[in-house]
């Protein structure tokens, strides 16, 4: 009715009193109310997910009213678990939550966007030339050039078409191709798991081009290289419902409720049930009050604490009393049982390389790979065996390559653990021992270099003469202190003793007391033995951040094997750091890489990439005499880090990205013309030095990267390590960089490295950033293209910690000009087939790949390192250098290939992790499903992949995980290998086909492959290592067992054979301290940058919402006592720096921070509310502006089993957490902007 | 000129009342949202409570003032035997007074308003208009004051309570009472209409929604049933 009237009738109103006058009933309209209604009425529900970087695969529910989408919320459908076991629900965070507003928000990109002097200089140039010829015009003129890339950061956006963007860009691709090659276009995006299909995009049209995909994993710093080296797995965990089934829980840096917030009821419910926890984290973090007990470690000192718990394990339950499960387990699925050479030096001996059947006279026996099979002692018989399961049995052989306790003639046999009482004298063992010196304020103590320990030995008759052994086992007790009655130096008699590496030794250097490390140690243990394993360590980025990531993580691999935790449900290794488990990889694969059309793909390691193409080791202040070992064998150790790099890439260790100084285009016509293969012509021109290999000259600017691709990254701003030398040696733009390179301080300059006294400034040609928000890396971009959201496009994602796979789907149509990724990189092939016939055409392409892991290759170089360069040996293509291939690129009909299911899948299979298996079935289904091409062409006749849709399809068609019929192939396909039966683990579901609608109607449990460690079952949870320990299936290791002894020469020589602990690096980046004073006290911390709470995963942090909820903009962490010392109040502004840059955050002063350290949580945009430097005179820069990467020479071996090469597997990472900084609080706020005028003010 | 005056005193008043009144209605009914006094306090403090009391203390006494002034019949003063010439003093004193209060406070609030560019950048053209209008209207209600005190008999006062009287009660002619009044007097009346005819179009609307019953509430908790409580409860 109307309102007035109602007010009319206003002394008719009747009204009741209840509750004794305190309330009063009317019967006023209520029709208001309707609005509350309208506001959460919606059109329709659409599922979808976030995938900043996130893990967590949550199913979301996307509101859409009038066209536009509203909000979000949970979705509660998830398929049930069963009894006993709580339901996956509730998943999704408040940072997801909030996603939405990203949508229609300011910072959306709505238009392409090209700089606005680049774009003048095109229209210019195109209106007289071809777009190839128009694009060289501008790149052969430096003053052109530079016009726009001096620019960058600098604003100067205008708004472009999608058809002019796409000839610029597919022009200036077109251009590199043929000036400089292939390689010289570099992709990068990160997690394809969060989106496959965006990524399979971009991906796909880069290897169709020739072009080459960074890796992101170990670039990112969340691969820790342990894992690979000690199970020949890039990660593999247990999902996150497996923790409730655990009896143990062992928190180590990481922040469960923090970071993994849709998982963290698990832990809830997992301490409800009354499993113990202890939490290792050095700030009282969310996790911390969860725990039983909680260890306030010093930050960067776990593997101390680790060696400490690993004492007491070895010491109370190996060694005073023996646990037959943890001995038993240690004898089948470890290298423990394993021999060890022993060598001389000064004075005493050091573990060598493991021994092989190919040491004894007749090779035991051993015809095929005699140098790839390691050897032990049986119990019983006292008899050197070989053991199945090494990597030899598993290349050239079939049916032999299980743990099952044979030997390779078939005899039953029990490996003896430990030569003690079997042992032919007891001999002194030197053990590295780096603890004795520490920097910046890191406890130290005063042992000598060396631990010469005692340890019991053999004497063995070899080829080369008689050898003295040992077992890994004894070598591993003795390394830890743990006295098997032999004695040694420095031996703890008992706990209290402060020995490496008894907990009171631990006490010193982590601060923890040592009653607490022998209380949780003994917990730990003690669970193990009395469930079986049930043990589990939840480990996070906090440990594997440090340059010396593999001793903290080893560490704890080595508590986790000396219990038999990993394989076992419930126990295990639960590393969840940036990992996202592609689960159908092995269907996605060939999508993404566009191997249905061409093989090999080129894939570069992101960090060897970026340290040499952003000249980051032009400023090294790492030498690796630092890092050496006192053991080190005789060798050229003292060079450079990037000498180290450059040696692995001429071995065929790691990928080289550009590879060769000359076009590879060029390559394979020269050697046509010369009629001899590709592969001998490289050789041979490498070998007589006329053809150069682009890493060692990478300032050169023919080995510049000409033309970088960013999509779903933010590249340059939170994942730019080092990122003012992004700015001034990639891009050319203004930066903050305070420190000198080495030829301005003089100190030792690389030997195989040519040195340019000039550094180039501004490699890039082009910078092509796809993204919905303008981020760091978009400001600094070239061209802007505008994608499409999370709610907008139909993608797949799939996670670690569930095992289901999950749709996003378009809610909405893409807003504004925003296309999907798919659709962006299928334009831009087509406009490029359109341009490249200007100077492109079918072409032959010569592609160097690294040495693979998962191939017979992996078998490269079984003892000593030989390069070929210096002329230790020939240049043998796959062996003792990079593969070589020839591939066909059909430029002008690229669009046709990346719209059809190429005809390789067909004819040469699929497969993946050194397993193959046909897939005719599957594509002839594919082009049933999704249609066959049928213009005339190349792809005429093939299965269509038009749409992200087709390309979902496709995907899920090929994998195993997705298709049960393909599960069972492969399955069977191992079973070749092994010798054992594995089918029935995905028999029950060889009819099962999991298609894009089904997973939109509700996510889908995957199914089990073997291409992953664990099962999808009724009965158990998914737990990594499950089939190695329960269907004998070897780790993918040199031993076939879980890898403890590392025997290759780099690992000895860097003193990393067996686990030890080292003191963090110094990067000596703080002598920038004083220098530039503004006369407030300053003061030396550790820089730490974890997780944060307003951001990471699911949304980003300059979302309007997390700014209002934090600070609204950047802020540090620091104690109340750093804080006191220098002056600093909460909420003040300051200055954050070193040699590397400077940034500018607020401070925020809370107890709960260790002294000494200080955070700034991880990718805070340095594009909202960041006032200029008093230090550069520059925008305070975003956290990754005083960081620099150093590599790791371990990380860069190859061509040996498990520590061989594959992308994103192994390979270099970008530790960032032993940086120091100098704090200070700032004088003068300079927001260096011109004043407001009213108008803005208002605003 | 008759006609003029005729238009502006006699028509004029009708339309800005039926506009008042069918505009207040039709607002309070279609646009309950829009019914609202439009406060900026969460914006900006600054300027606000100092400029807002003084304004509404000055502006309320002045409003009854005029209701009761204008509007209580003459014979009404004449049965108290109040003369007039004490009627005008209390209008041109308290009145007086009353308006520097109101003007202090406008102009608090329109310098505010109009200076403040994150208030200036919410404010719609009706909220800067209507503020303009009333100091302006205070102004020259003000100005009348030295016309006033140069005939304290009251004779003028009655002039306009008998137009307006005239008005309410559909008097036709009742323009002519006001047609030989100073300038000044005519332009406020004038402007005081057109206060009058905009009033449903501006936040003034919040003067007719006053929380006064809150004062002499019943209980605390307030339940809107979905009973029709013209039935007696069923049991």
């Amino acid at each position: 009715m109307s309102h007035t009237l109602d007010r009319l009738a206003f002394f008719k109103r009747k009204t009741e009193l209840f509750s004794s006058g305190h309330g009063v009933l009317n019967d006023d309209d209520r029709t208001w109310e309707e609005a509350y209604r309208d506001r959460w009425r919606h059109d329709k529900i659409v599922r979808s997910t976030h995938g900043v970087n996130c893990t967590g695969s949550c199913s979301w529910k996307i509101y859409v009213k009038g066209g536009i989408v509203t909000w979000e919320t949970q979705q509660t459908d998830y398929p049930r678990t069963r009894p006993d076991l709580p339901n996956h629900e509730p998943r999704g965070c408040a940072r997801g939550a909030s996603y939405s507003w990203y949508l229609y928000s300011a910072n959306r990109v709505k238009y392409p966007l090209v700089r606005s002097r680049l774009l003048k200089l095109w229209r210019e140039a195109r209106a007289k030339l071809a777009p190839v010829a128009a694009w060289e015009s501008i790149q052969r003129d430096p003053k052109k050039r530079d016009s726009y890339t001096k620019m960058r950061g600098a604003g100067g956006f205008v708004r472009a078409n999608w058809d002019e963007v796409n000839e610029i860009i597919a022009a200036a691709n077109a251009y590199t191709v043929r000036r400089y090659g292939p390689d010289r276009v570099f992709g990068f995006s990160p997690i394809p798991a969060m989106s496959m299909v965006s990524y399979a995009a971009g991906a796909r049209y880069l290897q169709l081009l020739g072009g080459v995909c960074g890796s992101f994993y170990d670039w990112y710093c969340d691969l820790p290289p342990s894992s690979p080296q000690t199970w020949g797995e890039q990660t593999d965990v247990p999902e996150s419902a497996d923790w409730y089934n655990s009896g143990f829980l062992l928190l180590w840096g990481s922040n469960v409720p923090q970071t993994r917030t849709p998982d963290a009821h698990f832990y809830t419910e997992a301490r409800y049930k009354g499993v113990k926890s202890a939490v290792i984290c050095p700030d009282y973090s969310e996790a911390s009050k969860f725990g039983d007990i909680w260890l306030a470690v010093k930050q960067g000192t776990d593997a101390a604490l680790g060696m400490a718990f690993g004492h007491v394990i070895l010491k109370e339950f190996h060694q005073d009393r023996q646990v037959p499960y943890f001995r038993d387990y240690l004898r089948k699925y470890s290298d423990m049982p394993m021999l060890v050479r022993l060598v001389k030096k000064d004075g005493y001996l050091i573990p060598e390389r493991l021994l092989r059947a190919s040491d004894f006279i007749g090779d035991m026996d051993e015809a095929n790979n005699p140098d790839w099979k390691t050897v032990a002692i049986d119990e019983t018989t006292g008899q050197v065996v070989v053991p199945l399961g090494s990597i030899g049995f598993r290349w050239g052989e079939d049916g032999k390559w299980n743990l099952e306790e044979k030997a390779a003639n078939g005899a039953e046999t029990r490996l003896r653990l430990g030569l003690k009482g079997a042992h032919d004298e007891v001999a002194g063992v030197g053990f590295p021992y780096f603890a004795n010196s520490a920097s910046n304020g890191f406890a130290s103590t005063d042992h000598p270099d060396v631990l010469v320990r005692n340890v019991p030995v053999k004497r063995m008759q070899l080829k080369e003469g008689e050898a003295v052994v040992a077992s890994v086992y004894d070598l591993f007790l003795a390394n830890y202190g743990v006295d098997q009655g032999f004695g040694g130096d420095y031996m703890p008699t008992d706990f209290d003793d402060p020995q490496p590496y008894s907990p009171a030794w631990a006490e010193k250097i982590t601060t923890v007391s040592r009653d607490k490390i022998i209380a949780v140690a003994r917990g730990f243990a003690t669970n193990a033995e009395k469930t079986n394993g049930k043990s589990m360590v939840i480990i996070g980025a906090a440990m594997n951040h440090w340059f010396h990531m593999d001793m903290n993580y080893r560490a704890v691999i080595n508590m986790l094997v000396m219990c038999g935790c990993v394989g076992q449900s419930g126990g295990g290794w639960a590393h969840y750091v940036g990992q996202e488990k592609l689960r159908p990889q092995t269907g996605w694969a060939p999508i993404a890489f566009a191997t249905d059309w061409a093989k090999p793909p080129r894939q570069q390691n992101g960090t060897s990439y970026f340290y040499a193409h952003t000249d980051q080791w032009r400023y090294e202040t790492v030498s690796a005499s630092e890092l050496l070992s006192p053991t080190a064998p005789e060798g050229d150790w003292n060079v450079s880090l990037i000498d180290y790099n450059v040696r692995a890439e001429r071995m065929g260790w790691l990928p080289s990205a550009p590879a060769l100084e000359t076009n590879s285009l060029e390559i394979a016509r020269q050697a046509a013309e010369a009629g001899i293969d590709a592969k001998d012509y490289v050789a041979r021109s490498l070998k007589d030095r006329s053809l150069k290999l682009s890493c060692m000259d990478p300032d050169n600017p023919v080995n510049w990267p000409r033309n970088m691709f960013v999509w779903r990254s933010n590249l340059l701003g939170s994942s730019g390590k080092g990122h003012e030398y992004f700015l001034k040696h990639l891009l050319g733009a203004s930066h903050g960089v305070q420190g000198k390179d080495l030829g301005q301080t003089g100190k030792q300059k690389p030997k195989d490295v040519v040195w340019h006294d000039h550094a180039p400034e501004g490699k890039l040609d082009l910078l092509v950033t796809l993204d919905f928000r303008m981020s760091t890396t978009a400001v600094y971009s070239d061209v802007v293209l505008p994608t499409a959201t999370w709610y907008e496009k139909h993608d797949l994602n799939t996670s670690d910690m569930h095992p289901f796979i999950h749709p996003l789907t378009a809610a909405v149509d893409p807003a504004w000009e925003a296309r999907s990724d798919w659709a962006i990189f299928k334009g831009l092939a087509k406009t490029f087939s359109a341009v490249a016939p200007e100077v492109l055409g079918l072409e032959k392409d010569v592609v160097l790949t690294p040495i693979q892991h998962d191939t017979a290759g992996e078998m490269a170089q079984p003892f000593d390192v030989r390069d070929w360069y210096k002329g230790e040996c020939e240049p043998i293509p796959g062996k003792t250098m990079s593969q070589v291939t020839v591939v066909e690129r059909d430029y002008p009909n690229l669009y046709k290939r990346f719209t059809s299911l190429g005809p390789l899948l067909e004819k040469t299979g699929n497969g993946g992790k050194g397993i193959a298996w046909n897939t005719e079935h599957e594509v002839h289904a594919l082009k049933d499903l999704n249609g066959r091409v049928t213009e005339k062409g190349i792809s005429e006749g093939l299965a269509r992949i038009e749409t992200d849709i087709d390309a979902a399809e496709a995907i899920m068609m090929l994998a195993p995980e997705t298709n049960g019929e393909v599960a069972v192939k492969s399955w069977r396909a191992l079973e070749k290998q092994t010798g054992r039966k594995h089918d029935h683990l995905a028999l029950p579901k060889e009819d099962e086909k999991i298609r894009f609608r089904d997973i939109v109607a509700q996510p889908r449990k995957i199914i089990s492959s073997p291409t992953w460690s664990g099962i999808e079952s009724e009965h158990v949870c998914y737990n990594a290592g499950y089939t190695n320990v329960h269907e004998l299936i070897p780790w993918r290791t040199l031993t076939g067992r879980q890898q403890l002894y590392q025997d290759h020469l780099w690992m000895r020589a860097f003193g990393e054979g067996l686990c030890v602990y080292k003191p963090p690096v110094d990067l000596k980046t703080t002598w920038v301290k004083g220098e530039k004073s503004n006369g407030e006290a300053e003061i030396v911390l550790n820089f730490i940058t974890p997780h944060q709470k307003w951001g990471i995963h699911s949304t980003y942090s300059d979302n309007l919402m997390m700014l209002t909820l934090n600070r609204g903009g950047p802020v540090v962490w620091l104690s109340e006592t750093d804080a006191r010392k220098v002056g600093i109040e909460d909420n003040d502004w300051v200055e954050v720096f070193n040699a590397n840059g400077a940034l500018t955050a607020r401070a925020v002063v809370s107890q709960r921070m260790l002294e000494g350290t200080i955070f700034m949580y991880h990718a805070q945009e340095k594009i909202v509310n960041t006032p200029g430097s008093e230090i550069t005179g520059q925008r305070g820069g975003i956290h990754n502006s005083v960081t620099r990467v150093v590599p790791k020479p371990t990380h860069m071996i190859g061509g040996y089993a498990q520590l061989a090469y594959g992308f994103n597997y192994y390979g270099t990472v970008g530790s960032n957490r032993d940086e120091c900084v100098v704090v200070r609080k700032m004088k003068k706020i300079d927001w260096l902007e011109k004043k407001l005028s009213k108008k803005e003010a208002g605003q | 000129m008759e006609t003029v005056n005729n238009l502006l005193f006699g028509v004029y008043p009708y339309i800005a009342l039926s506009v008042l009144a069918l505009g207040s209605i039709l607002r309070f009914d279609r646009e309950q949202y829009t019914w609202r006094s439009g406060s900026s306090q969460l914006l900006r403090r600054k300027q606000l409570v100092a400029g807002s009391v003084l304004f509404h203390l000055g502006i309320l006494v002045i409003f009854v003032g005029h209701l009761v002034g204008l509007l209580t019949p003459i014979a009404v003063f004449e049965y108290f035997g109040v003369p007039h010439m004490a009627k005008q003093l209390l209008a041109m004193i308290a009145g007086g007074i009353a308006g520097v209060f109101g003007l202090m406070g406008a102009l608090l609030l329109l310098h505010r308003r109009l200076f403040d560019a994150r208030i200036r950048k919410t404010s719609s053209f009706a909220d800067i208009a209507i503020l303009a209008l009333l100091t302006v209207q205070l102004c020259l209600g003000l100005a009348t004051i030295p016309v006033s005190a140069q005939h304290l008999d009251g004779s003028e006062m009655v002039k306009f309570m008998t137009w307006a009287q005239g008005i309410f009660s559909f008097q036709g002619g009742a323009a002519a009472y006001v047609r030989d009044v100073s300038l000044v007097f005519k332009a406020h009346l004038l402007l005081g209409m057109t206060i009058l005819l905009v009033f449903p179009f501006t936040r003034l609307v919040h003067m007719l929604s006053a929380p006064v019953w809150y004062l002499n509430r019943r209980g605390w908790q307030l339940v809107r049933t979905r009973r029709d409580m013209t039935q007696p409860k069923r049991r």
